[in-house]
């Protein structure tokens, strides 16, 4: 593998993504709904709501039922809004928070492997040099890549807005916590890469990056699941679960990977062209 | 030629479910040669540089090129040819500078060097004043150019050429023409033009090798085919001026003429027949017509006359 080349295909592929806007704009939307105007509204607004007639919130007691034991003592010294913000923004919306990464590499994976075809410039790209496991993994790194890097940005302005949004209820720093250090440092890339290994079994077969890019957000599904699971008190995100759902994830990306690399060969892509 | 071939084939074959697009060719290109590989559309000129690249397996044959296996040793063998697509497949949302600078990175060839190789092809191609513009605003014939220029990027000895200048205007075939000319006749580099146009592969190829249905027909140099293969016979005739017109319409009223073309304000005509039986035909005509014809000289067959008659060979058997 030459590196040098690897880094040739990234910079090419993200220099064509930062020019389309198509591509551009979700990677940068999505971040800022769910990363910014979420919590900041959540962390502004939840006392006033909770304080609403008729306001349907979460029973307390049944959340506090499903804490782990060491969150409990620094539960106790939360008043109720105080404890409705903190399961809101560091419970409720933690898995979420990895729509993220699987957005990410999605769209650009789209646009990279299926949208390639699509523009028709695969065929001379096939002429150069590379290798197939280089141009494979230039293509996996230029969408894999951006994806831990907006979530990173994602998580340091989650982090400045609910704490800065929720300051006056807050009084006090109180995000984040081990199990969203595990999230982004362990869950998001795995995360990204079941996302990144679906879109390339999906553009083997599509002919259009947004064929590729619908079909491959299907993924997002399962995130969905987790939301609700959370939310309706099914499945608690503690430290312990988080770090095995990222084991989960890193085993079905390494088996779609595996199945992705196998359709990514050059003499077949061009014979099924 | 004694030299050791740049591309030998043994029963070179390959299928897509039913249909042969490359069916058991035999071929040798030798250095520095303009082989013209033409076929009509669908013919396998296509799938046969793909093959001869590595990129597409064959489902049965051989081939070396450049010494080396294409199926085994592709990226190795890319590394020195250099392939210009039929569909020119530069990357739209990206500059003139920046499709050419990255291909130099894929070639791996040194930093310092890029900018100095990259500056010079644009220039060459006459695209060094939009460099920085986005090729999506580029017209058919710049993309052409661009294309060109990264295909000859890293100074391969054999160039592949997938029909170049289909599409182009007559200024721009025409620096084609003279490219690949240089590139064969100073640099002594090989070239495989795959090309539909007959007056080009006449005048530019050393040898021509011609393809009907995945099948190699006829190879040899363009007089070569025209002497052997072709039973027919291209004319020249003089009348006068005001018959000029009557002539050419007996002409195309007759079966086994064609080509039939009028010299500009000259009462001269020139016309293929496909058999040499037809000229006693034709003077009958003409002079039961009362057309006065004042002269009838064979002329050089074209490469157009040989395809035409092989073609139709080939049509006649299926
Ligand atoms: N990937 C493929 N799948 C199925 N059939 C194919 C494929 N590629 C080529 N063919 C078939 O093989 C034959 C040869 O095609 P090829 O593209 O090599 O022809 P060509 O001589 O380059 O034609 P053109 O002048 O139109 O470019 C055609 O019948 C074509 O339909
Ligand atoms: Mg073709």
């Amino acid at each position: 593998m030459n590196w040098q080349v690897i880094k040739a295909i990234v910079r090419r592929d993200l220099l064509a993504v930062s020019r389309s806007k198509g591509t551009l704009l979700p990677l940068i939307l999505v971040p800022l709904i769910f990363m910014f105007l979420l919590p900041a509204g959540l962390g502004y607004f939840t006392p006033a709501l909770s304080d609403m007639p008729g306001a349907n919130m979460p029973d307390m007691a049944q959340f506090l039922d499903l804490l782990p034991r060491e969150a409990m003592a620094e539960f106790e010294t939360y008043s109720t809004d105080q404890l409705m913000i903190v399961f809101m923004l560091v419970y409720m919306l933690a898995p979420m928070f990895l729509i993220i990464p699987l957005m990410v590499a999605t769209v650009i994976a789209s646009d990279s492997f299926a949208g390639e075809k699509e523009r028709k410039t695969l065929e001379a790209l096939i002429y150069t040099p590379t290798t197939d496991m280089e141009l494979f993994t230039g293509k996996l790194l230029s969408a894999w890549v951006p994806a831990l890097v907006v979530s990173l940005v994602g998580f340091v302005l989650y982090g400045l807005t609910t704490n800065i949004a929720a300051w006056p209820t807050m009084g006090q720093i109180f995000f984040p916590n081990i199990t969203w250090i595990v999230l982004v440092f362990w869950v998001a890339p795995a995360t990204a890469a079941v996302g990144l290994g679906a879109t390339v079994i999906v553009s083997s077969k599509a002919n259009s990056a947004q064929d590729a890019n619908q079909i491959a957000a299907l993924v997002v599904l399962p995130i969905v699941a987790l939301v609700i699971a959370q939310a309706t008190g099914v499945m608690y995100f503690g430290t312990l679960i988080t770090l095995i759902l990222g084991v989960v994830f890193w085993v079905i990306a390494g088996v779609l990977l595996w199945i992705g690399v196998r359709t990514f060969r050059r003499s077949e892509i061009i014979a099924r062209y | 030629m004694d030299k050791s071939p740049v591309i030998a084939t043994q029963g070179l074959t390959r299928q897509f479910g039913d249909i042969t697009a490359v069916d058991h060719l035999d071929l040798e290109v030798y250095p520095g040669e303009v082989l013209g590989f033409l076929g009509h559309n669908g013919s396998g000129k296509t799938t046969t540089v793909r093959l001869l690249n590595g990129v597409l397996t064959p489902t049965a044959g051989t081939a070396a090129v450049l010494g080396l296996d294409p199926t085994t040793a592709g990226a190795e063998l890319r590394r020195r040819t250099g392939v210009l697509t039929e569909t020119p497949s530069v990357d739209e949302r990206l500059t003139a500078y920046e499709n050419l600078s990255i291909y130099a990175e894929l070639y791996s060839m040194p930093k310092d060097q890029i900018d100095h190789r990259v500056g010079e092809l644009l220039t060459q191609f006459q695209l060094a004043d939009r460099a920085d513009d986005r090729v999506s605003g580029y017209s058919k014939g710049m993309k052409q150019r661009l294309a060109l220029a990264r295909a000859i990027l890293h100074s391969p000895e054999l160039l592949f050429l997938d029909e170049p200048t289909s599409g182009l205007d007559p200024v721009t075939t025409r620096m084609v023409h003279t490219l690949i000319r240089d590139l064969s006749g100073k640099n002594g580099r090989t070239v495989f033009l795959c090309t539909h146009n007959l007056d080009e592969a006449q005048r530019l190829c050393d040898r021509v090798a011609v393809l009907e249905f995945g099948r190699m027909v006829a190879l040899g140099t363009p007089n070569e085919l025209a002497r052997n293969l072709w039973q027919g016979l291209r004319l020249e005739l003089e009348t006068s001026l005001e018959h000029v017109n009557a002539t050419v319409k007996i002409l195309r009223e007759l079966t086994g003429a064609r080509d039939i073309a009028q010299a500009e304000a000259q009462p001269v005509v020139t016309l293929s027949l496909s058999k040499r039986d037809l000229v006693p035909q034709l003077v009958n005509k003409l002079v039961e017509t009362g057309i006065p014809l004042y002269r009838l000289t064979p002329q050089e067959p074209t490469l157009e006359d040989v395809y035409f008659a092989l073609h139709e060979k080939e049509e006649a058997k299926v």
